[in-house]
């Protein structure tokens, strides 16, 4: 089993992340340069937080035409596990592997915090080591998190059980004040209607040991692990 | 051959800088300003196209990069 964590001029948690994969959970990682058209047998792309390309035109939009990413799609396409974090969650909308786009947060803050997360869906390559209704604890760190998607998208999403985690307070209570960013129906993550490419804003990498505060991150690498072990 | 091209969130979109900037506008006693909607501006410089490809290309460049259909529109002009 191998991680490949993209890198794009501006990423900056692809060593966080990698530290996670290999140092805390022992498992093989590997770094994918951006221009490379090749995903070296990988059966995890993880696309990490940062600031690709310095977030010029739109978060996201200058990394979809990365010559990998037309790899990532293929790979993506045919069933291949893709986790975006953070920017990697905008560059998937961009690229249109998951639906609806960012808007800037609805304090126009940047918004640097830990927030409290439920999770929706338990039955997901990402999620299968939480429980339905669960509430974890991992940063957001973002300008751009607040999620929009036209009202007929919305319902195609939740028809298909597509909302994986919703921003809550820590009973797991939806409300305005715990949406910090403004994101519609405080969707926090999401996958596309197969199940297999996850976006999310907030930073599991940063939360995967208790020195950091929080180790809850590690559910969602442990649940991919877990996935691709079965 | 000069273009500039709009491109501004899409009415059903709240836009937080426009607001802000409204409520700048109302503070500084410009009380007749209704609403404001903030977009970005991009002029590109073509060359070797005629003006008819280039009406197709436009809006080939601004669906496909400049804006984002999902939350903004475009809308363009040939300056000369």
């Amino acid at each position: 089993m191998k991680f490949g964590i993209v890198i794009f001029p501006g990423s900056n948690c692809d060593y966080d992340t990698l530290y996670v994969l290999k140092d805390v959970l022992k498992q093989r990682a590997t770094f994918l340069w951006h221009k490379e058209h090749n995903l070296e047998n990988v059966d995890c792309v993880i696309l990490p937080g940062g600031f690709s390309y310095g977030d010029y035109l739109r978060s996201g939009a200058i990394a979809k035409f990365s010559p990998l990413m037309q790899e990532v799609k293929e790979f993506a396409l045919k069933g291949g596990l893709v986790l975006g974090i953070c920017n990697g969650f905008q560059v998937l909308l961009e690229l249109g592997l998951l639906p609806g786009a960012m808007l800037r947060n609805k304090n126009l803050k940047f918004l640097c915090q830990h927030v409290w997360l439920r999770a929706e869906n338990s039955k997901t390559p990402f999620t299968n080591k939480v429980e339905k209704g669960q509430v974890l604890k991992i940063p957001i760190a973002h300008y751009d998190g607040n999620y929009f998607a036209p009202p007929q998208t919305l319902e195609e999403l939740k028809r298909n059980d597509q909302v994986v985690f919703r921003y809550c307070d820590a009973k797991g209570e939806l409300s305005e004040e715990a949406n910090v960013n403004g994101s519609v129906e405080s969707i926090a993550g999401l996958m596309n209607k197969e199940g297999n490419v996850m976006g999310m804003m907030p930073h599991p990498e940063r939360a995967s040991e208790s020195i950091l505060g929080s180790k809850d991150g590690r559910y969602i690498f442990e649940s991919v692990i877990n996935y691709l072990k079965s | 051959m000069k273009v500039r091209i709009l491109v501004s969130l899409k009415d059903i979109v709240l836009d937080p800088q426009g607001q802000t900037v409204k409520n700048a506008l109302h503070t500084l006693g410009y009380d007749f300003v209704k609403d404001v909607r903030q977009g970005k501006v991009f002029e590109l410089e073509l060359e070797g196209v005629s003006r008819q490809q280039a009406e197709k290309k436009i809006v080939e460049i601004s669906d496909k990069v400049l804006a984002n259909p999902i939350i903004e529109k475009f809308s363009w002009q040939i300056l000369e």
